[in-house]
């Protein structure tokens, strides 16, 4: 059962990663790239991971995706004038394929024959999901050995968003805005004035 | 053969047949929570309402869906037809989707996962995609800005609510739905030797993050006072300008769903889910499923309520909200509780 369930995600997330580079539209090419996430979130949940197969749709399919999407949708991308010089680059492009393939294949290589040889999470003793649930063997391991690494990845993360934050911030002046907090403080003692006119002399 | 039956066929039947309760009350359910809000939207605003079909009009909403079945389907042709013809699919698909681990009473739900929570934010977290596909799809200007800014309202919202989810997590010290609910049953009021009540539910201890969880799930609903995709005096019908028929009704229907989702998460994060007003005989015989569906319901009639009487908000005043006050908010709720479910030791 779990066989055909892996075999149906798997063909479904290699088709869709194909037609992220083929589609016509770039539009189409992102939702399948969303297509791709959601069914490698269905690996991860075979696999036993449910909570990062939770967090990849949260993240990447909830967030990252919709932004990927809006950016596409507002820029006039024309796939068919960038598909000009599709072979001129593809060896470039096969030559880095190639290489990520290659060492991804050296470490999970590295794991089956020799495990323990390499430090990092493959020398961890792997918890028995039966007594521990996936959040508490996440965190068992993220805020204790590798609190370093996960401090040092989210300063990293607040340091892009404060680069991003400078390259857009423009002080624009004489723009009038809207100060909540003034109007809030206004009261009729301070916003109105009561004049007590006499009939006909006005103001 | 006999173990396929036996470990396959029999638990998938029974798991198909309860999917198909649960969808048949949540249908039926969601058609008099529609009458519901416009009975109420009438009656503060002094008109009857519908009246006409049925006793008291209380088969309107199964004329709008005949109606709606029965019109004519419109596909623009210059539009990306499988997009189109998907992206209400997907909203009405999504929302329903997320009842499936959602606990109405104790020991009623189709799928007791532990991770329940995070599968019902995670899922509604792809209900954006409906939008914003079918305001891509349909090629017309005004549908693709209104998804833009439905899409942009909904992704802003998310992440205060995810936080305050983050609080309330902290303190049942679990992501089993049903677990959180039997978290609220001892609380405030039992520490100070009351019986088992509504002074022990999280909504007490926790009163501003369920007030932030109430406002951004009007917000991240699309509904009044943040209904401005959709504003329905001026904006005819938002992303939806281009739907007719069929697929008009499963993008109403996923938003109506939505609601209904957004009512039974408050119910089950802040007001004890089926637990009973005040843990005392006569209260405590009153079945859970029905406590559950009353305060529900009490949750979407403030919901409906403030819909009626609050005017809308201005698009930056709601991004300001969004960002400026509940990201801030909802972020220091999440180190007060935790440093104070940490020092005081009420942390298990």
């Amino acid at each position: 059962m779990t066989a055909i369930f892996f075999y149906l995600f798997a063909t479904i997330t290699v088709a869709s990663a194909f037609m992220v580079i083929s589609a016509r539209n770039p539009v189409h090419a992102v939702l399948f790239l969303i297509l791709a996430f959601v069914n490698s979130a269905g690996l991860f949940m075979l696999n036993g991971a449910e909570f990062l197969a939770l967090l990849l749709i949260v993240v990447y399919v909830g967030a990252v995706a919709v932004l990927f999407l809006f950016v596409v949708m507002m820029l006039d991308v024309d796939f068919v004038e960038l598909r000009e010089g599709f072979l001129q680059y593809l060896p470039v492009g096969a030559l880095v394929g190639f290489i990520v393939m290659a060492e991804l294949l050296m470490v999970l290589g590295t794991w089956v024959f020799a495990p323990g040889a390499i430090g990092g999470i493959a020398a961890e003793p792997i918890p028995n999901m039966a007594d521990v649930s996936n959040i508490e063997a996440i965190g068992n391991i993220l805020y204790t050995k590798y609190i370093f690494f996960f401090q040092v990845a989210g300063l990293i993360l607040l340091v892009a968003m404060i680069g991003a934050i400078v390259l857009t911030l423009h002080h624009r002046p004489n723009v009038r805005r809207q100060n909540i907090n003034d109007q809030i403080a206004r009261n009729p003692e301070t916003a109105i004035e009561i004049k007590k006119v006499e009939s006909g002399k006005g103001v | 053969m006999d173990m396929f039956i036996t470990t396959y066929l029999v638990p998938g039947l029974w798991i198909v047949f309860q999917s198909v309760l649960m969808l048949v009350c949540l249908l039926l359910v969601t058609a008099y929570i529609l009458y519901a809000d416009r009975k109420i939207f009438a009656a503060v605003q002094m008109r009857r309402g519908p009246n006409v079909v049925g006793p008291w009009g209380l088969l309107q909403s199964f004329a709008d869906l005949l109606k709606f079945v029965l019109k004519e389907p419109i596909i623009p042709a210059t539009s990306s037809k499988a997009v189109f013809i998907v992206a209400p699919i997907i909203s009405a698909v999504m929302a329903m989707s997320t009842f499936a681990v959602l606990p109405v009473a104790e020991g009623w739900v189709v799928a007791d996962v532990n991770l329940g929570i995070l599968f019902i934010f995670a899922v509604s977290s792809l209900e954006v995609y409906g939008i914003i596909m079918g305001g891509w799809a349909s090629n017309s200007k005004y549908a693709f800005l209104a998804s833009l800014r439905s899409a942009a309202q909904m992704v802003s919202y998310e992440v205060s609510m995810g936080f305050i989810i983050i609080v309330v997590l902290l303190c049942a010290g679990t992501l089993n739905m049903t677990g959180i609910v039997n978290s609220q049953a001892n609380g405030l009021g039992t520490m100070m030797g009351l019986p088992p009540s509504f002074l022990d539910w999280y909504w007490l201890p926790l009163f501003p993050a369920f007030i932030m969880f109430f406002i951004s799930a009007i917000a991240e609903t699309n509904r009044p006072p943040f209904d401005l995709p959709e504003a329905e005096s001026e904006l005819v019908a938002g992303h939806m300008v281009e739907y007719s028929s069929t697929m008009f009704l499963l993008f109403f229907l996923g938003e109506f769903v939505a609601i209904i989702l957004m009512s039974c998460l408050v119910t089950i994060l802040f007001l004890g889910g089926w637990l009973p007003l005040i843990d005392v005989p006569v209260l405590n015989w009153v079945p859970d499923i029905v406590w559950f569906t009353l305060k529900a319901f009490f949750v979407f009639f403030c919901m409906a309520m403030v819909r009626a009487f609050v005017p809308r908000y201005r698009y930056d005043q709601l991004m300001r909200l969004g960002w400026k006050v509940f990201l801030p908010l909802s972020l220091a709720m999440v180190v007060i509780v935790a440093a104070v479910l940490q020092y005081t030791g009420w942390a298990s």
